[in-house]
């Protein structure tokens, strides 16, 4: 059931959006799924290549058992079902990228069945997405039709690299919905170490349908969108496609179940050229491979190796730390993040940790365009400088200052305090004497304050940090001020 | 230094008798090699040969010789000039599985198989003829042309097929063109040549060897074996192809016996079933009295012979021809003028593909992808490429059960004797119906041998098939054995 606000209002009503996404997952794996061919990105073009990806005449495959443990492993991150038995298929179909003729997939029976992703929604709220399924397959080569003005070039690199498939269920109501549920999904595959979720290299890419209906109404027809490459663009994708399906409706057309692509310099989705010959995958069991049998032994072995998963680290972060829902979520989105803050805050005020990692650290990082991995501040160099705060050697605006400096110059919290003069005065009697000198130079508005005009006190702290450049000490500022002007 | 053999001796000779002779010093291994190459050029007019390397075969006999010179370790087959059915991939020798669209390709790898072959010592002659893709029973399928048995009717020159798919490979053993030769079994293309032949050809029980670098026709029925003109000389040789392999999936990991040491020559108390359905409507009373010969002879070394029944034989000819064009269509999907092997340019790529495809295949491949296309699509999938893989099982079981009372079955190996070009050869179906005894073996992943046991009124040769159990090889060589000595066939090709 859709929220209110996420549906689409029409001219004869209000529309709701169903949502599935088939997101296929680059497996992270030294070799290819079914060759000995390396996998990394970016080598020269057919450097990659193995007899076997380039399907020469008696060539065979061989399952590649790293991929197979990623995508166990994959499966009990998604809380799924591991299916023991599971069978590869060919599919078949013609294409210059496919050197075989087919790829090799899983259809009827895939290796992880169903299983539910935790969607945490911006405004606070939790909605669970059911995974339809996970599957192995192989990945083509890349057509490049750029290059020549009449030919196409093949690099058959990626072709035989290990894909998961993962299917969700048509569960999702609105575009932010979708947008969670890929940032959910990557975050749990980083944190699995199964894909990097690179959707700018192509890692990690995005099958889209989409639907609507009128809410009670039974399933529309889908429109599926293809190979969208980053997660702002499926919501582009998807805010336009539902309100072109909404128009096509309302004007009395019928949604034709189809293939579409998303432009995203113009916006729109439309439909991939049909080929004048619907695709028949004649899918049937690969004869050259037996059915893909797991030792429940093994499945338990690999479970044992789990990391801590975001949800499970989410609520860990609120209970142990006391931060909020909403801190524990932004600090566990990246497996990283989550190290450095608990680095931080280790023997520290776990709270105010968090506050230096989500305000000024993944600020200054979003302001540098880095990643924190690139941070120039370790976990290490924070926690030197949330303890300056803590032994009072800094107040809390200064350390913002030297942060940024630390920042800039990556030089420890100490270092730049000694150089800059930032240590806070705790010495009453430099103190007194600057506020003896302000009292004087201000006798009128002492005058006023012992009339009991107690406001005239943040004007005389005012004036005494500035005296002092910032660095006395807050507290004790305060205390001495008081008591002088009391008389 | 001279042989103490005349050439033509040296052609005559079994790969056991070759060993000896070899081991005696009697000849060389260069020798040796040298009388099958004259013998080869000689019976070129038998089109056995698609591609014949000479000095191959030399550096490799020469090779042997210095190898048992200097006293080095030797292998099963040392020295032994074998014919490689050129489905085979072999390291820089064209490989075209007798098909235009991989003439001219050289593979830069060689098929396990092969590969165990010169491993073992073996000396390679040259790649043999075959149906292209291995899909015919008589050879004619070629594209390098049909390949001529050297069997003649008696007072008749009409030339006969050798059958096929492993035509090239029968025609060149029988001539005495090689000691032996590689073959491949998907239907029975071992099991029906060798009868054509009146030589000994035997399938393995699939997994036994490695599929790895043999052009695949029907993946899940493919497999390669032996064929010489002695039950002995396969043994020997199945010894060295056979043997697990980590490339192959489905290649088993089970030790390989010394197969000769199962030929004992004693069948006592065995128990020999002779399947009721095998008896067909109109078989040819020739082929029931040897069938029942073959019964009596084994009866009489001591085996017990029992009527079985393997209910679903009649299936076994249908499943077979929707479950082996299903696969060889998408087996056949990488010949696509892109990477390898013969293009025809296109306006566009769908354009050369059709061309290319067009022109590279011939008439029965074409036909058995469309077939294979055509079981496979939405809407016929489930009434054809579903049901046979579900006759497929009952088949399988049917010899389950039949093992539980028997321990070999024994039948013809073909409904007929060799045929001439354009006689049965025009109607495929009728083409097809070659394989009624041996595909069932093939659907069942079981052993199966064909050994030649007497002569028709004609004076061709005919053969009887012996089945086992799952890798039980040994109990075919054994019972494979006893047939051939008490058939004492020596019978031999006129001229060669």
């Amino acid at each position: 059931m859709s929220e209110e606000k996420n549906l689409i209002e029409g001219r004869t009503g209000k529309w709701e959006i169903i949502l599935g996404l088939e997101v296929h997952a680059q497996v992270i794996s030294e070799a290819k799924l079914f060759s000995g061919a390396s996998t990394t990105f970016g080598a020269d073009p057919n450097s990659q290549v193995s007899l076997v990806d380039a399907a020469f005449p008696g060539m065979l495959p061989v399952i590649n058992k790293r991929c197979v443990e990623q995508a166990v492993r994959t499966g009990l991150g998604l809380k799924a079902e591991i299916n023991l038995k599971s069978v590869f298929d060919r599919k078949n179909y013609f294409y210059a990228d496919l050197p075989a003729g087919y790829q090799i997939s899983q259809y009827t029976q895939p290796i992880v069945g169903k299983g539910t992703i935790t969607l945490d929604m911006p405004d606070g709220s939790k909605r669970h997405v059911g995974i339809t399924r996970l599957h192995l397959e192989q990945d083509a080569g890349k057509s490049l039709h750029d290059q020549h003005p009449t030919k196409s070039y093949i690099d058959l690199n990626r072709s035989g690299i290990a894909l998961m498939e993962i299917v969700s269920e048509p569960d999702m109501r609105s575009a932010e919905e979708a947008a969670a549920y890929l940032k959910k999904l990557r975050s749990i595959l980083r944190y699995l170490g199964t894909c990097d979720g690179n959707m700018e290299e192509g890692s990690m890419r995005c099958d889209v349908n989409v639907s609507v209906r009128k809410l009670g109404d039974p399933l529309g027809t889908r429109c599926e969108i293809k190979n969208v490459n980053s997660i702002r663009y499926v919501q582009q994708a998807i805010e336009y496609e539902a309100r072109r399906q909404v128009e096509i409706i309302e004007d009395g057309g019928t949604i034709r179940q189809e293939t579409r692509l998303y432009d995203p310099g113009k916006g729109e989705t439309r439909s991939m050229r049909s080929k004048e010959h619907a695709h028949d995958y004649r899918y049937f069991p690969d004869p050259d491979l037996l059915p893909l049998v797991l030792d429940p032994n093994w499945v338990s072995e690999i479970k044992a190796t789990l990391p801590e998963l975001p949800d499970e680290k989410r609520a860990r972060f609120v209970s142990q730390y006391g931060l909020s829902d909403y801190d524990a979520g932004v600090l566990v989105g990246e497996k990283e993040t989550a190290e450095y803050y608990e680095a931080v805050a280790k023997g520290r005020d776990a709270k105010l940790a968090a506050n230096w990692v989500s305000s000024e650290l993944f600020g200054q990082l979003n302001k540098a365009g880095k990643w924190i991995t690139d941070s120039p501040v370790s976990a290490e160099a924070l926690g030197g400088l949330i303890d300056l705060i803590a032994d009072n050697t800094i107040s809390g605006r200064i350390a913002k200052d030297v942060f940024a400096a630390m920042f800039e110059t990556g030089k420890p919290a100490k270092q730049i305090v000694e150089e800059k003069g930032l240590r806070q005065v705790t010495d009453t009697g430099a103190i007194d004497a600057a506020i003896d000198d302000i009292m004087a130079k201000n006798a009128d508005k002492v005058a006023e304050y012992r009339g009991g005009k107690d406001k005239l006190l943040g004007f005389f702290v005012g004036q005494v940090m500035k005296a002092t450049g910032g660095k006395a000490n807050p507290a004790l500022l305060n205390e001495r001020l008081k008591a002088k002007l009391a008389g | 230094m001279s042989s103490a053999l005349p050439p033509s001796e040296l052609t005559g000779l079994t790969i056991a008798g070759a060993l000896d002779g070899l081991a005696k010093r009697e000849f060389s291994a260069v020798e040796l090699a040298q009388a099958h190459l004259k013998a080869m050029e000689k019976h070129r007019d038998l089109n056995a040969y698609v591609v014949e390397t000479p000095d191959k075969a030399l550096a490799m006999a020469k090779a042997s010789d210095e190898r048992r010179a200097k006293g080095e370790a030797l292998g099963a087959l040392e020295g032994v000039p074998l014919a490689i059915k050129d489905l085979f991939c072999t390291d820089g020798v064209q490989t075209t599985a007798g098909s235009h669209i991989l003439e001219g390709f050289k593979p830069p790898y060689e098929s396990t198989v092969t590969a165990n072959l010169w491993q073992a010592g073996a000396v390679m002659l040259g790649k043999v003829n075959m149906d292209e893709f291995a899909m015919g029973s008589s050879n004619l399928t070629s594209h390098f042309g049909g390949v001529t048995n050297p069997w003649r009717r008696k007072g008749d020159n009409k030339r006969l097929v050798p059958g096929g798919s492993s035509g090239g490979s029968a025609s060149a053993v029988a001539a005495r063109m090689a000691l032996a030769a590689t073959g491949t079994d998907t239907g029975g293309s071992i099991r029906q040549p060798a009868a054509f032949t009146g030589i000994v050809g035997i399938k393995p029980t699939y997994g036994r060897c490695s599929r790895w670098g043999i052009v695949a026709f029907a993946s899940s029925l493919d497999q390669a074996g032996p064929m010489a003109r002695s039950v002995k000389d396969c043994a020997i040789m199945l010894g060295a192809m056979a043997g697990h392999d980590p490339k192959d999936s489905t290649s088993v990991d089970l030790p390989v016996p010394d197969y000769t040491r199962a030929l004992t020559g004693d069948v006592r108390g065995l128990r020999v079933g002779i399947p009721k359905e095998y008896r067909l409507d109109g078989m040819s009373a020739e082929i029931e009295k040897l069938w029942a010969q073959g019964a009596e002879w084994l009866k009489k070394a001591g085996a017990e012979i029992k009527e079985i029944s393997l209910p679903h034989t009649k299936y076994a000819l249908p499943t077979y021809y929707i479950i082996a064009p299903a696969e060889a269509s998408s087996n056949l999907a990488r010949y696509d003028g892109v990477r390898f092997g013969l293009r025809v340019p296109g306006e566009s790529l769908d354009d050369m593909y059709e061309k290319t495809r067009a022109e590279g295949f011939g008439k029965e491949v074409r036909r058995r992808i469309m077939i294979g296309t055509y079981v496979l699509s939405a809407g016929y999938y489930d009434a054809y490429y579903l049901k046979a893989q579900k006759l497929r099982a009952l088949i399988a079981r049917d010899f389950e059960t039949a093992f539980r009372d028997v321990d070999v079955i024994l039948t013809p190996s073909t409904p007929s004797a060799a045929f001439a070009e354009g006689e049965n050869t025009d109607d495929p179906v009728q083409m097809y119906l070659n394989d009624v005894f041996t595909v069932t073996v093939n659907l069942a992943g079981l052993p199966g041998i064909s050994v030649p046991a007497g002569l028709n009124a004609e004076g061709l040769p005919l053969g009887l098939q012996l089945i086992g159990r799952a890798f039980d090889e040994e109990t075919l060589f054994r019972v494979g054995g006893v047939l051939e000595s008490s058939a004492s066939f020596t019978a031999k090709p006129a001229g060669y």
